[in-house]
């Protein structure tokens, strides 16, 4: 125990490091997979055939693949085409991964909205996208709070992969670590902690939004 | 007080949901200033006819002619039709993400431009006439069924619309909340709105319905001014509705 609080201090500066770089990764993964998502769920509800199929082979081909695998074919990819930052490689990977969920996170939230909404936006004169904008999505994103928190922790924890490519975010730093010191349970159980920190934040953010949220329930 | 000018005019109107004909050849007129009362049991189609009049269905066959204007869903612009022919639901469809005052104010401000320090001017208004002037700020979640109606007709109010649709506006409600949105509607009618209304209140359509039409399996079977529809009925149909229900 006093051996984990000694590491746990020393590697503090590193761990920070790899800490800032997991919530910077987080941060844009998933505010670009939150408008993949959207994108994605709107092709899908759109009554446009084709456009659904887009949507669904797009579903398929994430949801049927590991992530470490889109990861690496993406990287390995994309540096093949264009020369792009590591950091960028992975967030859009990660992005890519998680907009296929939200996607459906979104959809189904969407068409949980009852059909009367839509109706009464309609029958006041007001457009298909305005209504969608102004009364269907507003909703839909309330009712889909406790899955988008839900799916942004599965984000979180699977930017862990992208230490394979090279980023030296939590996992990464506890890696080398490890490996470097040869004391690889001592620090994989540090990054444990430090994952643990940031879920716990999340969580408390989204129970405050859905706490606020209720009000006009 | 019924005007000449015909606000409605339906010919021939056919609608089919799959092999289902739930309207079959209907003919129907509003003139301006009328209280036009649709009535028949669940399934004779009414709701959809009224439905059809602001186009959230779309008729299969057949002409509707709103003031003057012939409309087709190919060649016009149905959410300027809409602007001009409310609707006001049987479950109140308000939404319930926007206080009492933005549920009013949304379609004027967003669909008519109108500003908004104008639009809720005129949205209290509105609310101070169906009652509810105390009411601006709170969410729909908040409000029983009667006022959740009643805040739903001063949303289609807003948009100033010359024609009101009411489809079983009280069917919904507990029975001692039906009063104070009739009333609402029997004032509404008294300052000449025209108003085509679907529902089971008979007491209603006597006493506030210009004409009323009885509806059976996707036709209309027979109409005529309340009295003489409710005491003189001629068809074996409609003396059998009328029988079941008064």
């Amino acid at each position: 125990m006093s051996h984990l609080i000694e590491v746990f201090i020393d590697t503090y500066d590193l761990f920070l490091h790899g800490l800032w770089i997991t919530l910077q990764l987080s941060a844009a993964s998933l505010l670009i997979a939150f408008f993949i998502g959207l994108f994605f769920a709107i092709l899908k509800i759109s009554n446009f055939k084709v456009l659904e199929w887009i949507a669904d082979a797009y579903i398929w081909l994430v949801r049927g693949t590991p992530l470490i695998v889109q990861i690496f074919v993406l990287y390995y990819g994309l540096v093949e085409i264009v020369l792009i930052p590591m950091f960028w490689a992975g967030a859009i990977g990660l992005a890519f991964h998680s907009g296929a969920y939200i996607a459906e996170i979104i959809r189904g939230a969407i068409q949980s909205i009852d059909k009367g909404q839509t109706e009464a936006g309609r029958s006041l004169g007001m457009t298909k996208g305005q209504t969608m904008k102004r009364i269907i999505l507003p909703q839909a994103f309330r009712r889909a709070v406790p899955s988008l928190g839900n799916q942004f922790i599965i984000g979180i924890k699977d930017s862990s992969l992208v230490s394979f490519i090279g980023l030296q975010e939590i996992f990464g730093v506890a890696s080398s670590g490890g490996s470097n010191n040869f004391d690889y349970f001592t620090y994989y159980f540090i990054a444990a902690i430090y994952y643990l920190i940031i879920v716990l934040a999340l969580t408390l953010i989204v129970n405050h939004i859905e706490k606020r949220m209720a009000k006009s329930d | 007080m019924s005007g000449n000018n015909e606000m409605i005019r339906v010919e021939k109107l056919n609608k089919s949901f799959g092999d289902l004909h739930v309207l079959k050849d209907i003919d129907l007129t509003v003139k301006e200033s009328d209280v036009v009362v649709l009535v028949g049991a669940s399934g004779s189609g009414k709701s959809t006819l009224l439905r059809c009049l602001n186009f959230l269905e779309i008729k299969n066959d057949g002409k509707i002619i709103i003031d003057g204007e012939q409309i087709e869903t190919k060649t016009h612009d149905l959410n300027k039709i809409r602007e001009k022919v409310g609707m006001v639901f049987q479950h109140f469809n308000l939404f319930p993400h926007k206080t009492v005052i933005e549920n009013v104010i949304e379609a004027p401000t967003q669909v008519k431009g109108i500003k908004k320090s104008q639009a809720i001017k005129e949205g209290k208004e509105l609310l101070d006439k169906v009652g509810l002037g105390d009411k601006y700020d709170v969410y729909p979640s908040t409000l029983s069924g009667g006022q959740k109606q009643r805040v739903a007709i001063a949303r289609a109010l807003a948009m100033k619309p010359d024609v009101m649709l009411f489809d079983e506006p009280t069917s919904a409600l507990d029975p001692e909340l039906v009063g104070e949105v009739l009333a609402t509607m029997k004032e509404l009618a008294d300052e000449g709105m025209t108003m085509v209304v679907v529902t089971h209140e008979m007491g209603f359509a006597r006493e506030v319905g210009d004409w009323v039409f009885y509806m059976h399996d996707g036709k209309i079977v027979e109409y005529g001014h309340p009295n003489e529809l409710f005491d003189n009925p001629k068809e074996e149909r409609t003396k059998a509705f009328l029988s079941s229900i008064l």
